[in-house]
């Protein structure tokens, strides 16, 4: 679905990523991992054209999009969850749900879409009017979410959904994240610091150092891959 | 106190008000998506001018009715002085938006200099007369010594447009884009907001709306050269920052405060000092309130 073709990225003349090269299939949740700085913002960054790689190619559904404009590439069906969260903090929560819709027409299906997010995260069926600004961070991430589901996409990136949240809002929002992919179908690319939690959700994963692709396995394999436990799961 | 005298000044606080708020929209909007002091601004509100002086020539040659004139060199003053909107924002701000912020401030101040240099060797640097187009109302007679007609129009003309501005950036979808984009950029290209377009968009109708202010103002006041612009721009980005700089209600507030407290100062006061009163003011306001009246503290990035 998502093929990543030696890309190279830079932000003015610093170089981000060294040459990175990763597949995504349909249907499955992939995760990236790795330290602070190592590129994983960076690559979702590169895909979604926010900061398009120099020189290499990106894939999607078999088409090049690495010179296209990232409202196209949401129109191609591909949406962010970035880091951060980026909720717009003077637009209401319906607001901000409706901006995840912006390039949709099918009035009837974003109100079936609604009402399933709504269903997803009761809390902000309750929250709907209120700016989304004031929400507590884990509502903000519910929101994020719930926003890129608005679009329907068929790949959802998401860039560390588990930062800065409570033990239990993380777990809640994981749960979430398997539930999207098995009854929506939706593909996933995860990234996270958080490895053990992201592994445990995952089918694959790829491992990224400095830029570089440094290691790429099944899930279950990387869990139990020394290097890794060593540098990420801190056992 | 003569209250016929205090309305006098109160209306004509209006009318300067008025005439501030079209120039202070156009401010405003773009800052508050680009954040860019788009200082070449108030010379889109000179070309506005000139170009309606050139069609009510042409138009007046031709022998047709005044109010026909008004509405067809409003709209050509609109739809011309819009363009040169779009086209400045390619030119000038577009290669320059990753950039430092200082670059695009620069390259507004050349461009706002070239334009007015433009228009002095295009037309002349003579003050040209701009005929009356609004037609004497009969049921203003009995307050026409305080009230007149082309202030009449300015008013209502500026209510209008307000409105419809407040419209299109409640409930259209390029009003929620352009309010998406003004809170962070980066996430409204992430939704699908064409971005570029949102802000082409907003130089186009802040344009048009300073273009509409142009051709009513020097209607009202009659006559016009290459320089009104520069002086207009000056004193509506006052009122734009008096009123909190990104908030469109505060460019609108900023403006009648503004135009009250020169009217009033001058009127009681004294009117050597009208810009002394106008400056005094905003300094006043922004020692207490530096984000200006309605504007907004930033919200801290997390």
């Amino acid at each position: 679905m998502l093929k990543l073709e030696a890309i190279k990225t830079y932000y003015g003349n610093i170089q981000a990523l060294k040459g990175v090269s990763l597949e995504v299939q349909t249907g499955e949740i992939i995760t990236l991992i790795g330290a602070n700085g190592a590129g994983k913002t960076t690559t979702l960054m590169s895909i979604s054209g926010i900061v398009p790689p120099r020189t290499g190619e990106i894939y999607f559904m078999g088409k090049p999009i690495s010179r296209v404009n990232p409202d196209k590439i949401v129109a191609m069906g591909i949406s962010q969850v970035p880091e951060g969260r980026r909720i717009f903090p003077y637009l209401s929560v319906l607001e901000n749900l409706d901006m995840g819709a912006f390039l949709r027409k099918d009035k009837q299906d974003i109100q079936a879409d609604l009402d399933y997010v709504f269903s997803l995260f009761p809390i902000l069926a309750e929250r709907r009017n209120q700016a989304g600004g004031t929400l507590s961070g884990g509502e903000q991430q519910m929101l994020a979410i719930s926003r890129a589901l608005m679009a329907r996409p068929r790949l959802l990136l998401l860039d560390e959904p588990s930062l800065g949240l409570a033990p239990l809002i993380v777990k809640r929002i994981f749960e979430i994240i398997e539930k999207i992919n098995a009854e929506s179908r939706t593909t996933i690319f995860l990234v996270e610091q958080n490895a053990n939690l992201a592994l445990k959700v995952a089918h694959r994963g790829y491992v990224m150092e400095n830029g570089m692709i440094t290691l790429a396995d099944t899930a279950s394999a990387l869990l139990a891959n020394d290097a890794v436990k060593k540098a990420y799961l801190g056992i | 106190m003569n209250v016929d005298y205090f309305f006098e000044m109160f209306l004509g606080g209006l009318t300067r008000g008025s005439i501030y708020a079209m120039i202070a929209l156009g401010y405003t909007m773009v800052y508050g998506i680009i954040e860019l002091i788009n200082f070449a601004h108030g010379e889109i509100y000179m070309i506005g001018a000139f170009t309606g002086l050139i069609v009510v020539g042409i138009l007046t040659l031709a022998g047709w009715n005044t109010v026909a004139i008004l509405v067809i060199a409003s709209i050509a003053a609109v739809v011309w002085a819009a363009s040169y909107g779009w086209t400045m924002e390619k030119i000038a701000y577009k290669p320059l938006r990753k950039a430092p912020r200082l670059s695009a401030l620069i390259s507004a101040i050349g461009m706002s200099l070239f334009l007015q240099n433009y228009v002095l060797l295009a037309q002349t640097s003579d003050f040209l007369p701009f005929p009356n187009l609004i037609p004497d109302f009969k049921f203003l007679k009995p307050i026409e010594h305080i009230l007149r007609p082309s202030e009449l129009v300015i008013y209502l003309t500026t209510a209008i447009v307000m409105v419809l501005l407040t419209f299109l950036i409640k409930f259209t979808r390029m009003g929620k884009a352009m309010r998406a984009t003004s809170q962070d950029r980066e996430m409204a290209m992430l939704v699908g907001v064409n971005v570029d377009r949102v802000i082409s968009m907003t130089f186009v109708l802040g344009s048009a709306t300073a273009a509409l202010g142009g051709i009513l103002i020097a209607s009202h006041i009659g006559q016009i050269n290459f320089y009104i612009g520069f002086l207009a721009g000056i004193k509506a980005f006052v009122a734009a920052v008096l009123g909190g700089i990104g908030s469109m209600p505060g460019a609108v507030l900023g403006s009648l405060v503004l135009g009250w407290t020169e009217s009033f100062f001058t009127g009681y006061i004294s009117s050597d000092y009208e810009d002394v009163f106008a400056f005094l003011f905003l300094v006043l306001i922004l020692i207490f309130r530096p984000s200006g009246l309605l504007g907004r503290k930033e919200m801290d990035k997390v």
